[in-house]
């Protein structure tokens, strides 16, 4: 009976370190530790001064977020005339995410709809793609898989923001432009993933298992979609966390891309009801643009304190063993 | 599993295997191929295509071979542009990275109250898309009616603009490291927990204090995660385009519309029509990033394997 081991030995392969990129890619180590590491076998002496010089930096990443959680709760009239970091008069948070929902004819859920979409599209298929490809690269020899490897490693290097205007232009003499074909095809693409799955295969999967179930006459999508999928699971895990968060956070592209705003994710919209008050007889609709970006967040971080400690593990599997 | 390991290329185990399966190998990776060629090989090539030619009013397109590269680089405008995010990243990322450090030595050193409070609180402003942050911070940031103002107002003070063309660089600044110091911070963290046990065993018995545990034993060890994570602020820097493009929104006159290389190839085609002058940005960005990435990697990983 085969198990998933999370934990592989990790090896050090000569590949590990002469492709770029590579020490990220090390499945993580075996020695997770509950440790000590100053005071050896004593109980850590906690600090009272290191936690007050910590809560500096916690009160700077949590302050524009309570900022915002007040602010939705304020009219249009108040949201200007309070203090933003205290309460209003009025209690407007329900009034407010009403609007949000029915301004417009209820784009706001259109565009939830849409962003909903390209996240679970784009980061399942970026995953599955990624994870077929970079298994297919380390455990079967075939022409052209050097010149793959290759060409994959060295589109690693290129920033996705430096392809999206020529991505544009492309798109539109093939005609997907203003569709959703030009937000989702570029997601599902994944080099980083592939090159970090491609790694993991090679220590997590061990042929001596493949081989044994060939003997069994397992065929070769089976044996992947059965035994090595679980193998590969911490790695997957990661990518597609890094899948979710950077499909949900897409800006530039769809900016570009999209022209009808029945087709824009959140991102898109909500900075078109920002500029919104900036047009000649647009109506300023601040009150909406902030309870639209507090309901916007919330999802995700929910997200992430639910898959908090995946994080943990999936970026441990990112990082480095010096 | 280790007798057979992978060499350079991470030949598999079984060099000679049937043809079949050979041509198996193929069709694992068809499927990533097809968005691949179409997302990224042909973007590269067509953009390369593109910084050959020029569109002219008459006489249509024509080849020019490398000249709007010597256009673009003798434009002072780009140049502005590039030097405008030079100067950010001068400010940015070490600030980023020595945050980011001190949080995660800090975490790691189990000397903390409610570590995990720690944690997950510097770590959440990464869940906030970079629109909504800037939206955010924008608000946060308006002296009339944002909370600066409100400060001002308050106190009786005046305050410096956070948007005025001083400060506005160390403004998007700000953005950027509230949004990825909490992720760079639990990178830093996890490769810490990844310093092996006996690393420490052996410091103690030679009786390493605590600053020599973290100067001699732990930033040694993390030495190529920062070099990584400090790349990839770097790539991030060079490509900035959100959060100055939104904040033009409120300061159109002071963020204009050529402030970073990015927006520069933006306004450029999307304003101008220029897509040969555009495409000629992109690649030269492109390649001084690839370049810049190329050399950070080898010399973060020397003396590290």
């Amino acid at each position: 009976m085969l198990t998933a081991n999370p934990n592989p030995n990790p090896v050090h392969t000569e590949a590990a370190h002469a492709a770029p990129d590579s020490r990220r890619t090390q499945p993580p180590a075996r020695r997770v530790r509950r440790r000590q590491p100053d005071g050896g076998s004593k109980k850590p002496r906690r600090s009272v001064l290191l936690t007050v010089l910590m809560t500096l930096p916690l009160l700077y990443s949590l302050m524009p977020l309570v900022w915002l959680a007040i602010n939705s709760t304020k009219s249009r009239e108040q949201l200007f005339s309070t203090f933003g970091l205290w309460f209003g008069d009025d209690f407007a948070l329900w009034d407010n995410i009403v609007g949000v929902l029915t301004y417009n004819d209820g784009i706001y859920l259109r565009w939830l709809a849409n962003t909903v979409l390209y996240v679970a599209v784009g980061a399942i298929g970026a995953t599955l793609l990624a994870a077929l490809a970079g298994y297919g690269l380390a455990k079967y020899e075939f022409p052209g898989r050097r010149a793959f490897l290759a060409v994959v490693v060295g589109a690693v290097a290129v920033p996705s923001t430096a392809l999206a205007v020529p991505a544009f232009l492309l798109f539109g003499e093939l005609g997907l432009t203003n569709t959703p074909w030009a937000v989702l095809i570029p997601l599902l693409v994944t080099p980083f993933g592939l090159f970090l799955l491609y790694s993991y295969a090679n220590e997590a999967v061990p042929n001596e298992i493949l081989d044994a179930a060939r003997v069994d006459g397992a065929g070769e999508f089976r044996i992947f979609f059965t035994m090595a999928l679980r193998l590969l699971s911490p790695a997957l895990v990661s990518i597609f966390l890094l899948e979710v968060v950077s499909a949900w956070n897409n800006y530039f592209l769809p900016l570009i891309m999209l022209n009808d705003p029945s087709w824009f994710p959140m991102t898109v919209g909500l900075n078109q009801w920002n500029n919104q008050a900036a047009t000649a007889d647009g109506e300023v609709i601040t009150h909406l643009v902030i309870t639209g970006s507090f309901l916007t967040i919330i999802p995700l971080i929910i997200i992430f304190l639910v898959l908090q400690r995946f994080w943990r593990s999936g970026l441990a599997a990112g990082s480095t063993k010096g | 599993m280790k007798k057979s390991g992978p060499s350079a290329l991470g030949v598999p185990a079984a060099a000679r295997q049937p043809l079949r399966r050979r041509l198996t190998g193929w069709a694992f990776v068809l499927p990533f191929t097809a968005p691949f060629l179409l997302a990224v090989v042909a973007p590269i090539l067509y953009t390369l295509g593109l910084s050959l030619f020029q569109e002219r009013l008459i006489g249509g397109v024509s080849f020019v071979g490398l000249d709007n590269y010597r256009d673009q680089l003798s434009d002072p405008q780009f140049w502005a542009a590039v030097a405008r995010v030079g100067l950010y990243l001068l400010i940015q990322v070490p600030l980023m990275m020595l945050l980011a450090l001190a949080a995660a030595l800090a975490i790691d050193s189990v000397k903390l109250y409610a570590p995990a409070i720690f944690r997950l609180g510097i770590f959440l402003p990464y869940a906030v898309p970079g629109v909504v942050a800037t939206l955010l911070w924008g608000y946060i940031y308006g002296t009339q009616f944002g909370l600066v103002g409100d400060v001002e107002q308050y106190l009786g003070i005046a305050l410096p603009d956070p948007l005025s063309s001083t400060l506005v660089i160390p403004s998007i600044g700000n953005i950027v490291l509230w949004l990825y110091v909490g992720y760079n911070m639990l990178v830093i963290y996890a490769a810490l927990q990844a310093i092996p046990s006996e690393v420490f065993e052996a410091a103690k018995l030679d009786g390493a204090r605590t600053w020599h545990v973290i100067v001699h034993v732990k930033l040694p060890a993390i030495r190529s995660t920062v070099a990584v994570t400090t790349m990839f602020s770097v790539i991030g820097g060079f490509q900035l385009f959100n959060e100055p493009n939104i904040l033009r929104g409120l300061v159109p006159n002071v963020i204009t519309s050529d402030f970073t290389p990015n927006m520069y190839a933006y306004s450029l085609s999307f304003a101008g029509q220029q897509y040969n002058a555009a495409a000629t940005v992109a690649v030269i960005m492109g390649v001084v990033t690839g370049v810049f990435a190329f050399v950070v990697q080898r010399r973060g990983m020397r003396g590290v394997a």
